[in-house]
């Protein structure tokens, strides 16, 4: 079993791409060093590692930078194999089905708008939110999880996202559940898993955030 | 294996991929060409949440997204030549450059095609930018992935073909020899694979299609013009 600073990564803590991360290295029980970056201030670590992008979350693995929080959960999924069905079916065209919805959240799911805009634009980008978690709905019918009956890698692209519904309600006058009560359901399911509650930070904290980041924009 | 339908425009890069990848593994399949003032029914059909080609049909059912069919296509017929490498940190970087390719470099480029003035200089600067982590990181390697093309070649393929054809067209000249010496190089090794030279669009019918672009871009600047001078 790799020793703990074998693997690495570099997050900050309200990010719902590093929650991804997070996410998968729980599911595989891999242990890993975590560092808190700060935006404002990147460490000589975080840009040497993403030169390109200078985003988070990067893997270490091994001393080498893996970025893209997408592509750092498939490689997750294919470098640790345990006796759980893997992050991404087998099955050619369910993974295709998976790697097309994970790409849909990366995206599609942007609802920063909620909070930045008011008055007709803020209407506008509810409904927009609210339509987007209804293509998502009709993607999961009657299926326990988005690709089938596993908890899985599209899964795990959008449930990050959910921490931040709390903000998004108080902030928008707005009530989730009560417009997509199957997508909600399908949050309290994905919320049971201990990789998933152990990695999502409380949304009141989320809350909290969103405020700071209102006050920096003057809003 | 089963029916093989694509769903493409005749000069999208990202349906050519496709078209290499399918070539490349020998698949036969049907090619359906779209119109996209006027999508056909199928396509509505196939892809709902975008309504956007190419579209891979595999014994009647789609798979969307031209890097997801890419992969698609690589799994599916798995024997003989594989485009990903097998070694995870290499497929990561893969698709790390694949992505960096289809959200930052290729809108990069076409910014600059479609800008003028001032804001193509700006749109210029961006795109070279971008290519010269390309550059970079081709560095050493005859291919992308290495000794032998891949997945990469194929999604940087458009390299080979459009910005030449854009700068016959409008005689807007993007990579030259000294500043990209690895890109050029690797641009005549890839242009060379016959499967690659062989499907490339008709380049009159290319240079006939950019004109329009920037001629509707003309139109408006006309316009804007006019109304600031009243």
């Amino acid at each position: 079993m790799a020793s703990s600073n074998d693997v690495v990564l570099l997050n900050f803590w309200a990010s719902p791409f590093g929650e991804r991360v997070e996410i998968a290295l729980a599911e595989k029980g891999v242990h890993y060093d975590y560092k808190e970056e700060d935006w404002a201030d990147k460490s000589s670590l975080l840009l040497q590692m993403n030169p390109v992008h200078k985003k988070l979350p990067v893997l270490i693995h091994h001393g080498k930078p893996i970025c893209e929080s997408n592509i750092i959960v498939q490689y997750i999924d294919e470098t640790w194999q345990t006796e759980d069905p893997p992050l991404l079916p087998s099955d050619p065209y369910l993974k295709a089905q998976a790697r097309f919805w994970a790409d849909f959240v990366d995206n599609k799911v942007n609802f920063s708008a909620i909070w930045r805009t008011k008055g007709e634009e803020q209407e506008r980008a509810k409904k927009e939110f609210i339509d987007l978690l209804k293509v998502l709905e009709e993607q999961l019918g009657e299926k326990p999880y988005l690709i089938g009956e596993s908890f899985g890698y599209a899964d795990i692209a959008l449930i990050p996202f959910s921490c931040w519904f709390y903000a998004v309600e108080i902030i928008g006058k707005m009530n989730i559940e009560k417009e997509c009560p199957k997508f909600i359901e399908w949050v309290k399911r994905c919320m049971e898993r201990e990789s998933v509650s152990k990695s999502l930070p409380d949304p009141h904290k989320i809350y909290e955030y969103v405020l700071e980041l209102m006050k920096k924009l003057g809003n | 294996m089963g029916e093989v339908k694509l769903f493409r425009t005749w000069s999208s890069p990202f349906a050519l991929r496709v078209v290499w990848a399918l070539k490349l593994k020998g698949v036969e399949y049907e090619t359906i060409y779209e119109d996209l003032a006027n999508k056909s029914s199928s396509l509505l059909e196939y892809n709902p949440v975008h309504k956007k080609v190419p579209v891979l049909l595999h014994n009647g059912i789609p798979i969307c997204e031209s890097l997801v069919i890419l992969e698609y296509i690589d799994e599916t017929w798995n024997e003989g030549v594989r485009f990903l490498p097998k070694d995870p940190l290499a497929r990561a970087t893969a698709r790390f450059w694949a992505k960096f390719n289809d959200e930052q470099v290729f809108p990069s480029f076409f910014r600059y095609f479609m800008r003028q003035g001032e804001d193509q200089e700006k749109a210029k600067e961006k795109v070279l930018e971008n290519l010269k982590f390309v550059e970079e990181h081709l560095k050493g390697k005859k291919f992308f992935d290495g000794e032998v093309f891949g997945f990469l070649d194929l999604v940087f393929g458009w390299l080979v073909c459009y910005p030449g054809v854009i700068n016959k067209a409008i005689n807007l000249k993007l990579l030259d020899e000294q500043m990209f010496p690895n890109l050029c190089t690797w641009m005549e090794q890839f242009g060379d694979v016959p499967v690659i030279k062989e499907t490339w669009p008709d380049e009159e019918a290319l240079i006939h299609k950019f004109h329009k672009m920037r001629e509707g871009l003309g139109i408006y600047i006309y316009t804007k013009l006019r109304y600031e001078a009243s």
